[in-house]
């Protein structure tokens, strides 16, 4: 059994946006796509440290908003020719609220 | 010896249950049956029917009184059960009636979820749920008028029913599409149209905030926004909730809904549960076809057989003539997943399939759904469809021949087919044309208008040059948007005005996007056209915009932001500077720049500081710079006749005039102006997109300079006498620009393609073009003149605050 941690209403974030969750190892962005899915990724692109919690959300992909690498929500491998990676934690919608997988927490600080 | 069963509600589930076991055992037990409303089963599911006036009541009752008394059940309707005693095993009924049990069977359905406005209680405000509520409904006629809130399954079954009987029905929806559950977008636009077409009111993205009455009746519903839709009836559709609340008193376990095993066996081995009000596996139901598979389970298990219920992939149908729709599984975009989208925007249909690992995992189908079926069995068996991949999304027809060459079924077209349905061109005469040398695209639309008006054609007619020309054709590559079309932005923007394309799904669908919802490519250039097609009846999408023009302010390399208070004309006063200063200071801002356009910029602001520090500069009278925007930016001034010996004309003055005039105006690509008091030119007018240089005669405009990756010198467009026509032709340019440059096209580069004489024939030549475009201008500008800073520091401040800290308990 892994903790789930409560984080906010699925309302809080928009539809096909993002907003960021702070830990003491840096921003988390919690994001929302079109179908109500979440992903959480670590908020930073592997390129130029890009706040990809500000860029364009389009299917299950983000884009970065500095030089607009493209990054698979589900995976954080980038896409097309650009190489690169962000750490993925596990997120889930129960009853119209996010959560977080507590263990990625741990592994944040440990890291 | 017969045993005694009690069931508790006479629903779909337990009807299914009483049947089967009926007819396995009729002997095994001596069954009792209580029912809250005053009768026996019927189908739940057909009350749509009834109420549309398809069906009667009579025709969807599924077990009368004769059923009952030879099968030997006692019926107790309109009597509720109150309370359980499962030590003593007996039920007590409202009316104090005790009886005993041996297997007791709930099937006590779901309560539909009121939300709990202020005014919910009034009379007139309804569920839809039993024959009572439809009744209610059935007797409302063409004088009343009724708001449906809910944009799901139930709410537009309902609001078609009763539009079917001449009522006139507005439907609030919270979500931006209609059935979000189990529709996209895409699918969500062609049932809201053809919805519209039943003339049913739509309403999207719609707050309901309060119902209001009138001695004690409800009169209308307020939205948020201010709205009233003024009604008879309000029929709330929202939702429902396994009703529980009889079991949870009995003391079973009950989650969302009473907790049954794969036996349909709840946390008393003599008591079972079937129907809405279980919670199995984490899962609850809403819809009949697993509740039978769940009666037939129960009803063995009543018998002591061994049974086993199992969840199903589930699909869904709507009930409301002419709006065919289908969708079963899992439709959302993931990682691996592949869609293959078809769209016929002349026959309104939309079929996606979502693929994943080669097996089809979800399938939403529009308009055309006799092939829902063999879809919905390839998600159920996990087909693998590697094989059939090329013409799968065209059904089972196409299967296990030989794939169709769309160019042969073209040379099979007789010569009076026809191609252009805009112009009326058939095959015969775009193949003459070509006999005549009209060898390539652009040649035909001139020749022939084929493909020139909508531009839906425009495959086709390539289609039939390549059969004409055979190895001479070469596929023109004209550059389309982004991968999600084939289609130019010329193409969209023509398609946009030509079929009055007002949402993005409408563009998607009748230009046969490729993806389910666009790009960060195509998605901010739909926005910019849809916004400056359609003003007042576009709603800005935010999240198709860039970070700087979501957030109005600039990204910066660090993910910090700057911000840009307004100058007017670059003027500024003491108390502003003092105001500037302040904040710098408060919101400890590393650099404090002027820009290249007069301004002052506050560089390395925090994201969540961006509605504070606004809220500063608005106190002290500053709005949003938008210097960041693809929209005006700042208009340059010299200091012309105020101050200057060579002044000729109050060039400032203008400057702030045209400021406040084009301040918030979205433009294809950012939009810099200056106003230079004298040919000396001290504001560098020469360069801007619109320049104009102030001559002791008059005012002369020029047009398309640019000082960045280009260097160019602005045109001569027109020379005028007064300041009010100086400023009606910049309105104007601004306003053609707007509405015909390709996204992220300077003026400039827009110039290049349409030359300076057309803008010059619509703006100078032709007065009345000149006075519409400035009458279309206005327009525009009443929606978006106004000061972003101010409407986020009051409404979405919250979105700028982390969504959560959990940095700050570890610091503990
Ligand atoms: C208008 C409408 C259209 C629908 N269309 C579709 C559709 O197209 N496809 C589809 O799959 N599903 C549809 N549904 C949903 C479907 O009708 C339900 O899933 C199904 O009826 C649920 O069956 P049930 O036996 O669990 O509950 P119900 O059929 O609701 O029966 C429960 C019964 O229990 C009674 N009861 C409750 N508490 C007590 C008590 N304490 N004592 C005695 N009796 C009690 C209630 O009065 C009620 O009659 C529709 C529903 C509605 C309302
Ligand atoms: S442009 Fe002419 S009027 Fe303006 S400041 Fe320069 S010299 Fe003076
Ligand atoms: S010129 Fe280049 S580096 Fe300088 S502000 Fe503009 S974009 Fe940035
Ligand atoms: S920092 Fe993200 S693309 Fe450069």
């Amino acid at each position: 059994m892994s903790d789930w941690i409560d984080i906010a209403s699925l309302d809080d974030v928009p539809q096909r946006g993002a907003r960021v969750v702070k830990t003491t190892q840096g921003c988390v962005a919690v994001f929302r796509t079109a179908n109500d899915e979440v992903y959480a990724l670590d908020n930073s692109c592997p390129h130029k440290g890009g706040p990809l919690a500000e860029g364009i959300v389009h299917g299950a992909s983000v884009t970065c908003p500095l030089h607009n690498w493209v990054f698979s929500l589900e995976t954080g491998l980038a896409a097309g020719a650009d190489e690169g990676q962000v750490a993925t934690y596990r997120a889930r919608v129960l009853d119209g609220r996010i959560e977080l997988e507590a263990a990625f927490l741990a592994a944040r600080s440990a890291a | 010896m017969t045993q005694k069963l009690i069931i508790i509600g006479a629903g779909m589930a337990t009807g299914r249950a009483l049947e089967t076991l009926l007819e396995t055992a009729p002997d095994a037990y001596d069954v009792t049956l209580f029912n809250a409303e005053p009768r026996g089963n019927y189908n739940r599911i057909m009350l749509s029917p009834v109420l549309a006036g398809d069906k009667t009541y009579a025709e969807i009752e599924t077990h009368g009184a004769e059923w009952y008394a030879q099968n030997g059940v006692t019926c107790r309707f309109g009597e509720r059960i109150a309370s359980i005693d499962r030590s003593a095993k007996t039920v007590t009924s409202e009316n104090g009636d005790v009886l005993a049990y041996d297997k007791l069977m709930f099937g006590t359905g779901s309560n539909p979820f009121m939300i709990p406005l202020p005014g919910h209680d009034l009379a007139g405000v309804i569920a839809y749920r039993d024959l009572e509520d439809t009744e209610r409904m059935m007797a409302l006629g063409p004088d009343n008028r009724c708001v449906v809130i809910g944009g799901g399954l139930l709410g537009l079954e309902a609001a078609a029913g009763m539009a079917a009987r001449g009522v006139d029905v507005t439907v609030v929806h919270i979500m931006g599409h209609l059935m979000e559950r189990q529709l996209d977008e895409a699918a969500g636009y062609l049932l809201r149209r053809a919805l519209v077409d039943k003339g049913i009111t739509i309403k999207c993205a719609a707050n309901s905030k309060e119902i209001l009455g009138k001695d004690g009746h409800v009169r209308a519903l307020l939205l948020d926004d201010g709205t009233e839709l003024p009604c008879d009836l309000l029929v709330m559709a929202v939702g429902i909730r396994p009703n529980v609340a009889l079991a949870q008193q009995a003391g079973l376990a009950v989650g969302k809904g009473i907790h049954v095993d794969d036996q349909m066996v709840t946390s008393d081995p003599d008591v079972l549960a079937v129907g809405e009000c279980v919670e199995h596996d984490g899962a609850i139901f809403g819809l009949v076809a697993p509740l039978y598979d769940q009666a037939k389970v129960a009803a063995k298990t009543l018998l002591s057989e061994e049974a086993a219920f199992v969840q199903k992939e589930l699909s869904t149908k709507l009930k409301v003539t002419g709006c065919d729709l289908f969708s079963a599984g899992d439709f959302a975009d993931g990682e691996g997943r592949e869609d293959i989208v078809f769209r016929d925007p002349a026959r309104g249909v939309y079929r996606r399939l979502v693929i994943e690992n080669n097996v089809i995992i979800g399938a939403v189908m529009y308009g055309d759904t006799a092939d829902s079926n063999w879809f919905f069995g390839l998600i159920k068996d996990k087909t693998d469809i590697t094989e059939m991949r090329d013409t799968l999304i065209f059904g089972p027809a196409y299967q296990g021949g030989t794939p169709l060459d769309p160019l042969a079924a073209v040379a099979a077209l007789p010569r009076d087919a026809e191609i252009c349905g805009c112009n009326g061109i058939c095959k015969g005469q775009i193949e003459d044309a070509i006999a005549a040398g009209a060898t390539d695209l652009g040649a035909l639309k001139a020749v022939t208008k084929a493909s020139a008006s909508c531009g839906t054609c425009t495959g086709l007619v390539e289609q039939v040059l390549a059969v004409t020309l055979g190895d001479d054709f070469v596929m023109p590559a004209a550059a389309s948007i982004c991968a999600c079309t084939d289609m130019t932005h010329e193409d969209v923007r023509r398609m946009i005005k030509s079929q009055r394309l007002t949402s993005m799904p409408a563009v998607w669908q009748e230009c046969g996007w490729k993806t389910s919802c666009g790009c960060h490519v195509c998605r901010p250039a739909l926005n910019f056209y849809l916004l400056a097609d359609w003003p007042l009846e576009y709603a800005d999408d935010p999240q198709s915009r860039f970070i700087n023009e979501r957030k109005h302010a600039n990204i910066q390399k660090d993910g910090t932001f700057s911000v840009v208070p307004r100058m007017w004309g670059g003027i500024t006063t003491p108390d502003e500077l003092r105001a500037i200063a302040d904040a710098a200071d408060k919101y400890m801002v590393p650099t404090v720049k002027v820009t290249g356009g007069q301004r002052i910029d506050l560089l390395g602001v925090k994201g969540e500081d961006l509605p504070a520090i606004w809220k500063d500069l608005n106190d002290a009278g500053m709005v949003s710079g938008y210097a960041y925007s693809k929209g005006l930016r700042t208009v340059k001034t010299c200091v012309g006749t105020d101050h200057c010996r060579f002044g000729t004309q109050d060039s400032t003055g203008l400057g702030i005039k045209l400021e406040k005039t084009l301040h918030g105006a979205w433009t294809p690509h950012k939009l810099k102006l200056g106003v230079s008091g004298c040919p000396r030119n001290c504001a560098e007018a020469t360069c801007k997109d619109i320049g104009i240089i102030c001559v002791d005669s008059g005012f002369q405009i020029s047009i398309g300079g640019a000082a960045g990756m280009d260097v160019k010198e602005t045109e001569l467009l027109v020379q005028v006498a007064s300041e009010e026509e100086a400023m009606d032709v910049i309105k104007a340019i601004t306003q053609l620009y707007r509405e015909n440059a390709k996204y992220l096209d300077r003026i400039y580069k827009w110039m290049a393609k349409v030359g300076l004489d057309w803008i010059e024939a619509r703006v100078v030549t032709d007065q009345a073009e000149r006075a519409a475009l400035v009458d279309r201008f206005e327009i525009s500008q009443s929606i978006y003149r106004h000061d972003p800073w101010a409407a986020h520091v009051k409404e979405k401040a919250k979105r700028y605050q982390p969504l959560a800290r959990l940095d700050l308990e570890a610091a503990e």
